[in-house]
């Protein structure tokens, strides 16, 4: 009896409209994983000759020595890059990308940014995002890019030397590919507490809808 | 000495002492769990509980890929490639001494007894004095030194192309590996098309000068388009081989091709 009730209520309360893709839930995730392994490891090898003047602690390195974080990283990047490229065609191609992130004004990055530090930010429609989002989700990509390859200017500054000169040699790769990761982690930090104010959203990408 | 240095996986870290005094700074429950997954998977071990058996198929996949990363690496070297060079002024000064000891054990040769050891597929096996190197023709390269912890720095190494040695030797320049062998017992293969490259240097002199005992004296190998681990110093053996025979950091994990 109650089964039914679920159900049909269910039915009913469910949107029927599919907010994020299948494959945009599949590639979401399978990023997670290796941006986490990248970072982790990344952070390991960081504290073998750190840029600044301190270290991560090893609860949050992954590898447990230089070389295993190295290990680390040059395997985890395959299945970063793989996914990353799977996830740029395919937004490309569908037209997901001019769909969901575009257009991007100044003035609507400032009002929705004012709306939702007053609180008055909807989220009814997931699948329409604000201003703020698509600046944000659009600039990650970005990001996401330039840590792809200011990481391989660094791996290979002789095979891909005229890389790392656009990225300004490389010692300064290695500054912008640390500053990449920290983008990284503050988009992290946003995104995660944003998805657990939204429970909504995050269902959407896993369930989808 | 040799055993202790191989405790020192972490140059001027202990490996077991970081463990130790990363383990005092958790609770009691993770502390054993963490000492018992070991700390090759560090953090991740910790969150998914996993024990130590998943540990060792974790490192064994970790190896394969490594592998694999090594026959990607060869496909992309470019042999004509060469290292950027830099001028006078970028030479770093001190250029900083490294190694898995430190300065004052690093080994200290005799000049006039020593001989570098040519061994393996090669027509003449004779062994050679320093004087008899020291007549081969002379190249000069500033290239940058990078090491796999990170850093880097400019130097300027003078020496004879290897290329032109094996030529000299009569080596079987289809052979897989040059493998050379340091004083101090430190091994390392080198990639034969790495090998003749035009800029991989048997090196003599650091700034002109006959290289100190901190860097590497009699000979070193300069190979400016690997990481500086491939680069040894206190050379006394060469071989030329089609066999892996492994090398001290490449079989603690690091990667074996890490060119650059």
């Amino acid at each position: 009896m109650s089964s039914i009730s679920f159900s049909a209520e269910k039915a009913t309360a469910a949107p029927t409209r599919v907010i994020q893709p299948a494959w945009v839930r599949i590639v979401h995730w399978i990023n997670a994983v290796a941006m986490v392994l990248m970072i982790m490891s990344g952070w390991q090898i960081y504290n073998a000759s750190p840029l600044f003047n301190f270290t991560f602690s090893p609860m949050i390195t992954l590898g447990g020595w230089l070389g295993g974080g190295i290990m680390w990283h040059l395997a985890a990047m395959w299945l970063l890059v793989a996914n990353g490229l799977v996830y740029l065609v395919t937004g490309l191609a569908t037209g997901r990308f001019r769909r969901k992130l575009l257009p991007i004004t100044a003035t609507g990055v400032i009002d929705d940014t004012r709306a939702a530090l007053t609180g008055k930010l909807s989220h009814d429609d997931l699948t329409k995002y604000n201003n703020v989002q698509k600046l944000l989700y659009a600039g990650i990509i970005v990001v996401g890019i330039l840590i792809v390859l200011s990481g391989l200017s660094i791996w290979k500054p002789v095979q891909f030397q005229y890389l790392t000169a656009l990225f300004g040699g490389y010692d300064f790769a290695r500054y912008v590919h640390f500053a990449m990761m920290a983008l990284i982690v503050a988009f992290l930090v946003v995104h995660v507490a944003l998805a657990l104010l939204v429970p909504k959203s995050l269902r959407a990408m896993i369930i989808g809808r | 000495m040799i055993s202790r240095f191989r405790s020192l996986i972490i140059p001027g870290v202990d490996k077991k002492l970081l463990v130790k005094d990363a383990a005092k700074l958790m609770p009691d429950l993770s502390r054993r769990r963490f000492i018992a997954s070991g700390a090759s998977l560090g953090a991740l071990t910790l969150l998914t509980g996993c024990d130590v058996s998943d540990s060792l198929s974790a490192d064994k996949m970790l190896a394969q890929i490594s592998k694999f990363n090594d026959a990607v690496q060869a496909a992309i070297f470019n042999p004509n490639a060469l290292a950027p060079t830099y001028s006078e002024k970028d030479i770093k000064r001190p250029f900083p001494f490294n190694g898995f000891y430190s300065e004052d054990e690093a080994p200290e040769i005799d000049g006039n007894d020593w001989k570098l050891e040519v061994s393996g597929l090669v027509q003449n096996k004779k062994s050679w004095t320093l004087a008899e190197l020291h007549k081969l023709p002379e190249v000069s390269q500033i290239t940058r030194h990078i090491c796999v912890e990170g850093w880097s720095a400019i130097g300027s190494w003078q020496g004879t192309p290897l290329r032109d040695f094996l030529t000299l030797v009569g080596a079987d320049t289809k052979a897989k590996y040059v493998w050379f062998r340091c004083a101090e017992d430190y091994t390392s293969p080198l990639d034969m098309p790495t090998a003749l490259h035009p800029q991989t240097q048997m090196t003599f002199k650091f700034d002109n000068k006959i290289l100190p005992r901190a860097y590497g004296f009699p000979m070193k190998i300069r190979v400016p388009t690997k990481l500086g681990f491939k680069n040894p110093k206190y050379v006394v053996s060469m071989e030329v081989t089609n066999d892996y025979k492994g090398g001290y950091w490449e079989d603690m994990g690091y990667n074996s091709f890490s060119g650059s």
